[in-house]
């Protein structure tokens, strides 16, 4: 899908627009903050469930949930979210595959779940999020963590843990580059590209809201 | 632009994948509490059903109604069409009001291809069976069981699994469909049935045939049983039940040459004691079941590839994109 597509884009990684915002290290130390934070917030996470959207949600929640563990002992609840089937968007575009849903065993109901997303930007995606989220059960509160905050919101909606504050233009691309997926971890700031340049086709003609054509557009909504 | 399921001729293999990958996460939806999904929320989809059917009628109204489609059902009993209404103006009624897909089983062979290929409807078809032609959607289902059961996990297709498919093979519209969607996944199909129950024109299908059940069996994957549909047959095809059961029915002694991991399979409805033995549809390897309740997930998958977006997610014959077809 989209985000796949991404890590052959390299040829971007190396032009001079694109500025590394976060490396290795600054990615790691965000998530054990974050981890700790999430500790410290719910009194020792008794009842957090890690939920990550794919795709690079899921393996920051991965990330999350191996610290988490270093950090309570405990085996805290993982899953994975598909948001796709409540995009709002979903007409505007070709219709797309599905990710993996996957709740844990012992479910929803009465937890704490803790989403888990690389970029928050429009905030459409956690709003679909928060949909699905609402035919799969009753958590006792939902919490969102994310590594990198963009801005440029579209709803009322903001980040519980954020890995790095980031102040972007809408003229700007936020890559998340992570190790399982791309080769390496990163954050990367760039000019974004007028062309589409991943693996979907583009829209028939008409809508060209197919601009946000990086990761971190996954949930772009109107550039305006 | 078209977008149409009319044939499992038209699918190419990623499509067939798209699908069945879909369709797993489609079933997982049936598992849950709240069995529902916004994703069709404003769309109408019209079930048009010339034929009766209960169990395929159904089971694409239980997928719609879980996508929030909006359903109309429209069955040729008690319609305008017994009124003698033509299936133009028909699909001209329906496109008026607005239908954004339509289903539809017709006695006719060719029928959803020729509301698929004219101007009367803008909307999707999605063929339920036409007479002896085609029953995509059951083909989907069936294949998306055998993955489960012989090459579990997404992606995968069924290279080099041996199925047979038993039974009145002229008279099948699920037969042909799974031949053409099983060879595409790149299963091998041996198609056994008394001679007079055999196509004209099967040898140029993408499967084998043989007469003799017996020795096909042993090395089966899979067998499906086909009913023998009474109500198509105008002659003697053979000469008593009696005899096409013992020849050609699935009973416990044939069962017992199958292989241990072999399953079992029927689309329904099956007339127990004729091309299937009780004791068979209820052992542990029949998956006739679990047939149905995929039937509802496939459809779901289908539906949402068609209809989800913008414009659907499968290329068919009718959308033939250079990138897509080969």
């Amino acid at each position: 899908m989209t985000m796949n597509s991404m890590s052959n884009n390299s040829s971007n990684t190396n032009s001079s627009s694109t500025r590394r915002v976060l490396d290795e290290g600054d990615i790691s130390r965000s998530l054990t903050r974050i981890a700790h934070e999430i500790v410290e917030r719910a009194k020792g996470a008794e009842d957090v469930v890690l939920l990550g959207i794919p795709t690079r949600g899921i393996l920051l929640a991965r990330r999350l949930h191996a610290r988490l563990a270093q950090i309570t002992g405990r085996d805290i609840p993982i899953g994975t979210l598909d948001i796709t089937m409540y995009r709002d968007d979903l007409r505007l575009k070709p219709a797309r595959a599905l990710e993996h849903t996957e709740i844990p065993a012992a479910g929803l109901d009465g937890k704490l779940v803790v989403l888990v997303d690389d970029v928050l930007f429009s905030g459409r995606t956690i709003r679909a999020a928060l949909d699905a989220l609402g035919d799969l059960g009753r958590p006792r509160a939902v919490q969102l963590a994310v590594l990198v905050d963009r801005g440029h919101r579209e709803l009322p909606i903001r980040a519980d843990y954020v890995g790095k504050n980031l102040p972007t233009s809408l003229r700007e691309a936020v890559k998340v580059k992570l190790v399982e997926t791309d080769g390496l971890d990163a954050v990367l700031l760039g000019a974004r590209e007028e062309q589409p340049s991943h693996g979907e086709q583009p829209p028939p003609g008409g809508q060209q809201d197919q601009q946000h054509s990086d990761s971190s557009d996954k949930n772009a909504g109107s550039t305006q | 632009m078209k977008r149409h399921l009319v044939s499992t001729a038209d699918l190419t293999r990623d499509d067939a994948l798209l699908i069945l990958d879909t369709t797993e996460e489609m079933a997982q939806i049936s598992t849950r509490a709240v069995k529902k999904l916004p994703t069709l929320r404003g769309r109408t989809v019209v079930n048009l059903f010339f034929e009766d059917s209960t169990r395929t009628r159904t089971s694409f109204e239980v997928a719609e109604k879980r996508l929030s489609a909006d359903v109309i059902n429209f069955s040729a009993k008690g319609s305008s069409v017994s009124k003698g209404e033509s299936l133009k103006d028909t699909a001209l009624t329906l496109q008026a009001m607005g239908a954004d897909a339509v289903v539809i089983r017709h006695s006719a062979s060719g029928a959803p291809k020729r509301l698929a290929d004219s101007d009367w409807l803008h909307g999707s078809v999605v063929n339920a069976g036409d007479g002896t032609h085609e029953h995509p959607t059951q083909a989907l289902l069936d294949a998306f069981t055998m993955r489960r059961h012989l090459n579990p996990g997404r992606g995968k297709d069924l290279a080099g699994r041996r199925i047979t498919i038993v039974g009145d093979v002229l008279h099948s519209r699920v037969a042909r469909s799974n031949v053409h969607l099983l060879h595409t996944l790149g299963a091998q199909v041996t198609l056994v049935a008394p001679p007079t129950l055999m196509p004209f024109g099967v040898d140029s299908w993408p499967c084998e045939t043989s007469y003799d059940l017996d020795a096909a069996l042993p090395k089966s994957d899979a067998v499906m049983m086909l009913r023998v549909q009474r109500e198509r047959m105008n002659a003697a095809f053979f000469p008593t039940q009696r005899e096409y059961s013992r020849r050609y029915g699935l009973d416990l002694g044939r069962a017992a040459v199958l292989p241990d991991h072999a399953i079992v399979m029927h689309p329904g409805p099956m007339v127990r004691g004729m091309e299937i033995a009780s004791e068979i549809a209820d052992s542990a390897r029949s998956t006739i079941v679990e047939q149905v309740a995929n039937g509802v997930s496939v459809r779901m998958a289908v539906l949402y590839l068609l209809l989800g977006g913008s414009e659907p997610a499968i290329t068919t014959a009718a959308s033939p994109t250079e990138e897509h077809t080969k």
